[in-house]
């Protein structure tokens, strides 16, 4: 199976999951998206030895990967992208920093120890907060609230598009893979002398795709801004749910 | 190169995110200017394009790696560098969220390092600059090339001073530069070659696709002649050298005012026989010593030294290419 594949599946199967029925998943997609970045700022701002004040944040991604009943692997999956890039600004931290912070015994832990681990810890509170996120709300209803915090609408538009044509694009590619791998059996990639016509004729046919897109919205009715249907007003629920997360991470950042 | 939330502090996910929103605010006022309701669904199928074709592996040959398509300047070859940019901001919008590729926080950084750099510097002042006079599969060749390198350097850069200005890592900053930089050269060059090909295939079948080509005929045809050219640049040449001459700074210039700040004086003297004949062949030959007449301090001197060294140089650099020219005539007869 290929990377397109793979993606592709992954994609589809964050989208089942962010579309079921469940308690989270119907908070209003504004609230959550307020808590989301509330989060992620208190997160980030925590001081780079304040262990035990991040391990106090872990409440919040503990709590949603319950009631969400959502898939721990798939996010542990996703730490894969980001996190070397973390570790690896991170890892030098204990050979620049050995002042002794406290001691396990005899065991002395250094400053740089600390900051080391709590930026790794901070790496996997912030992709875990996104990732709820993600898969709990349907990028529609994400895209929708944005609207409706007056984000620009020709970025939100785009975004919609990207996301609607990603997967047709990417099983196109998929299947155009799938057929030079079966024309070149044993090449691990792309030959060098098919890099230009192999992604230049998907580019061109995703150029057309785009005309066609575009006259059948026009047939549709598109002036320039897509319809969010179903979206709703925050109700008492959602202010609840975003005001009693907010006492929380608030009261955990402040007093830990 | 996408930051995660982890490796800013607020302040500088703040103000990257202001700048950011400046450069997008400036983008969708020129997007909307254009008129085009058709741009936008090309922008969204664009986006989702660069998307699948950065999961394609392209082999490097000799090496048993793979490299990838360098999203902002093939978006920007293609759409100009706003429409470009504000497609780029969707893509990385849509990695961050569904794919946890880069954080929601950090996406102002990240749209700086990758969307701004690649669309606007990777745009207007790389592929423009070079098909200025003209298109061609080398100059495509050389802007993608360039492009994907400069900007993909200027994007490390940035996430070297980011992560710094945030007080994450105790990396000094010559460390933390000599990892990225040279890691993102590789990266760039590969990147360059593989969007150099996509764009020459592009220009081969479909050659109107192409930003910033179009019209350029009209353009060429309505230029100076090169005589007018030739022309305009030496009554420059004089007015620069004889009359603006007159008004140089009496000041020493920067290695000068340093020499001064270190030893007290703006020449260092030289002791030894080797200097003083240098300086013997050089009182002797020279013409206009100081940029002055031999002993006088007329203003005159001064503006006959400068349109006598601009002369000068235009006759240094004619004689240069004329020299190159018979040596490359010669080259060509003997291979025939």
């Amino acid at each position: 199976m290929n990377d397109l594949k793979r993606t592709s599946d992954r994609m589809r199967r964050l989208e089942v999951t962010a579309q079921k029925k469940g308690w989270l998943n119907d908070i209003h997609p504004t609230s959550k998206l307020f808590v989301t970045l509330a989060c992620i700022i208190l997160v980030i701002s925590i001081n780079q030895y304040n262990l035990p004040g991040l391990l106090g944040m872990c409440i919040y991604p503990v709590v949603l990967f319950v009631i969400g009943e959502i898939s721990i692997k798939e996010f542990l999956y996703r730490l894969r992208i980001i996190l070397p890039l973390v570790c690896l600004v991170g890892i030098f931290n204990p050979v620049f920093d050995k002042r002794p912070m406290f001691y396990i015994g005899s065991v002395c832990v250094t400053y740089g120890v600390i900051s080391m681990i709590t930026l790794m810890l901070k790496g996997v509170l912030t992709i875990s907060a996104a990732y709820l996120l993600a898969s709990t709300t349907p990028i529609e209803k994400i895209c929708a609230a944005l609207r409706h915090l007056h984000f620009p609408k020709m970025i939100v538009t785009v975004i919609l598009l990207i996301y609607r044509y990603m997967s047709l694009l990417m099983s196109e590619a998929s299947r155009m893979t799938q057929a030079y791998m079966l024309r070149a059996p044993g090449h691990k990639g792309i030959h060098i002398k098919a890099w230009g016509s192999f992604a230049g004729n998907l580019l061109i046919r995703s150029i057309d795709k785009a005309k066609t897109v575009y006259d059948s919205m026009i047939l549709r009715g598109f002036d320039g801004e897509i319809n969010y249907t179903g979206y709703k007003k925050m109700s008492v629920n959602d202010y609840v749910y975003m005001m009693a997360w907010f006492v929380v991470l608030l009261v955990i950042r402040t007093f830990m | 190169m996408h930051m995660a939330d982890a490796l800013v502090s607020p302040a500088v996910a703040g103000t990257m995110y202001a700048v950011s929103a400046a450069a997008a605010g400036y983008s969708i006022y020129k997007v909307k200017k254009e008129d085009d309701a058709s741009k936008i669904p090309v922008m969204g199928v664009m986006g989702a394009f660069v998307f699948a074709a950065q999961m394609i592996n392209f082999t490097i040959p000799g090496t048993g790696s793979s490299g990838h398509l360098c999203g902002g300047m093939l978006l920007s070859a293609l759409l100009g560098p706003y429409a470009g940019f504000l497609t780029m901001i969707g893509v990385l919008f849509v990695q961050c969220l569904m794919f946890a590729d880069g954080g929601l926080l950090a996406l102002g950084c990240n749209i700086w390092n990758m969307a701004f750099y690649g669309c606007f510097i990777g745009s207007i002042l790389i592929w423009k600059f070079i098909m200025k006079n003209g298109v061609s599969k080398k100059k495509i060749t050389i802007a993608s090339i360039l492009g994907c390198v400069i900007t993909l350097q200027l994007g490390a850069f940035s996430v070297t001073l980011e992560t710094l200005a945030s007080g994450i890592t105790k990396l000094s900053f010559g460390a933390f530069v000599s990892v990225m930089q040279p890691i993102h050269l590789a990266i760039g060059l590969v990147e360059g070659i593989i969007t150099a090909c996509v764009l020459v295939f592009v220009y081969e079948a479909r050659p109107e696709l192409l930003w910033g080509i179009g019209g350029s005929s009209e353009k060429l045809k309505n230029r100076f002649s090169l005589k007018k050219t030739v022309a305009i640049l030496a009554a420059a040449a004089v007015v620069i050298a004889g009359g603006l001459s007159l008004a140089a700074s009496q000041y020493p210039d920067g290695l000068e005012w340093s020499i001064e700040k270190l030893t007290g004086d703006t020449e260092l003297e030289s002791d030894g026989e080797i200097y003083d004949k240098a300086s013997q062949v050089q009182d002797t030959t020279a013409v206009l010593p100081d940029y002055s007449f031999k002993d006088s301090d007329s203003a005159a001197g001064t503006s006959v030294s400068g349109i006598a060294g601009a002369l000068m140089v235009v006759a240094v650099c004619t004689a240069g290419c004329f020299i190159f020219r018979f040596f490359k005539n010669k080259k060509v007869k003997i291979s025939e």
